[in-house]
């Protein structure tokens, strides 16, 4: 399957899907001024790789900051791993970046998926 | 010349660190955010507060971007942006014009928004985002409560007459620096 290899920039997020070196990571800063646009490829990989899932996924977000228009796609984003069997997500936060923690929280209370909370 | 003193001394009395007037684009919001990021770097500013004037900056921002295109090409019809540093708080104000037609529907939503505590603007903000669909203009409509939960404050507005059946919307958003 294809690797999806974004490179960040000071409004979009880096993004990392591989599913050969089981790597699924979302990183950085997101304020694309098309967030619907910027994130259907992320939807489109998801929806692929769905198709033939590794055993475990590991889906990282380390998120230094996300305006509210990504909020919504990464709730579409988390959706689409909803049904991905043996998906866990790892939530990143700063350690005293209480509104990156709270917003991992109503998006664990917002899906039905494990959430692992790491500080960094 | 007289005005430009004018301009500066405006500017000062009102603690105003940075004025924006003009035309409002995604790569306008991106110089003015590392303008204002650069400031607050400079004057070594707590990253916790650092974070929440961004924040609301982006918002702030990105709302009069997506909701430039109603006006046409009457320098009277720009927008303004501007930061304001005092010593207790920040402020991140934000002035375009809107239809008149528009206005009950911003005000209510800000109305409402204004009355709900911490946990009423958690609740509100899932509540939309669970039904929301991003719109034409980019935008999710969670713009004004995520303003209202990261800075903590009341959203402060005003609509100021102006002609044709348009009115200038004042917004102001207040982050206390503890």
């Amino acid at each position: 399957m294809e690797i999806l290899n974004l490179e960040g920039a000071e409004d979009t997020p880096k993004i990392i899907l591989d599913k050969g070196n089981e790597i699924y990571e979302i990183s950085g800063r997101s304020l694309p001024e098309d967030s619907a646009e910027f994130y259907q490829p992320v939807l489109d990989w998801i929806e692929e790789y769905n198709s033939s899932p590794n055993a475990e996924t590991e889906f990282v977000f380390k998120l230094e900051y996300f305006n509210t228009a990504s909020s919504k796609l990464i709730l579409d984003v988390l959706s689409a791993l909803e049904d991905v069997e043996g998906c866990k997500i790892i939530w990143y936060f700063h350690e005293d970046d209480e509104d990156m923690e709270e917003a991992g929280e109503e998006f664990s209370e917002l899906v039905e998926i494990p959430f692992e909370f790491k500080t960094y | 010349m007289k005005y430009i003193y004018e301009l500066h001394k405006s500017m000062v009395n009102h603690d105003l660190i940075l004025v924006y007037e003009g035309e409002f684009t995604q790569e306008i919001t991106k110089s003015v955010l590392s303008m204002a990021e650069r400031n607050m770097d400079s004057s070594g500013e707590e990253s916790a507060i650092k974070r929440k004037v961004f924040n609301v900056m982006v918002e702030c921002l990105q709302n009069v971007v997506r909701h430039a295109d109603q006006l046409n090409n009457n320098p009277n019809h720009n927008a303004v942006f501007m930061i304001g540093k005092h010593d207790e708080q920040y402020t991140i104000i934000s002035g375009n014009p809107i239809k008149d037609e528009f206005i009950s529907i911003v005000k209510d939503k800000i109305d409402e928004i204004n009355t709900l505590d911490r946990d009423g603007l958690k609740q509100l903000y899932k509540n939309i985002i669970k039904t929301t669909e991003i719109s034409e203009k980019g935008g999710a409509g969670l713009g004004f409560v995520d303003m209202a939960r990261k800075s903590g404050q009341k959203l402060e507005y005003d609509f100021e007459k102006m002609e044709n059946g348009y009115s200038f919307f004042s917004l102001k958003s207040c982050i206390k620096r503890q």
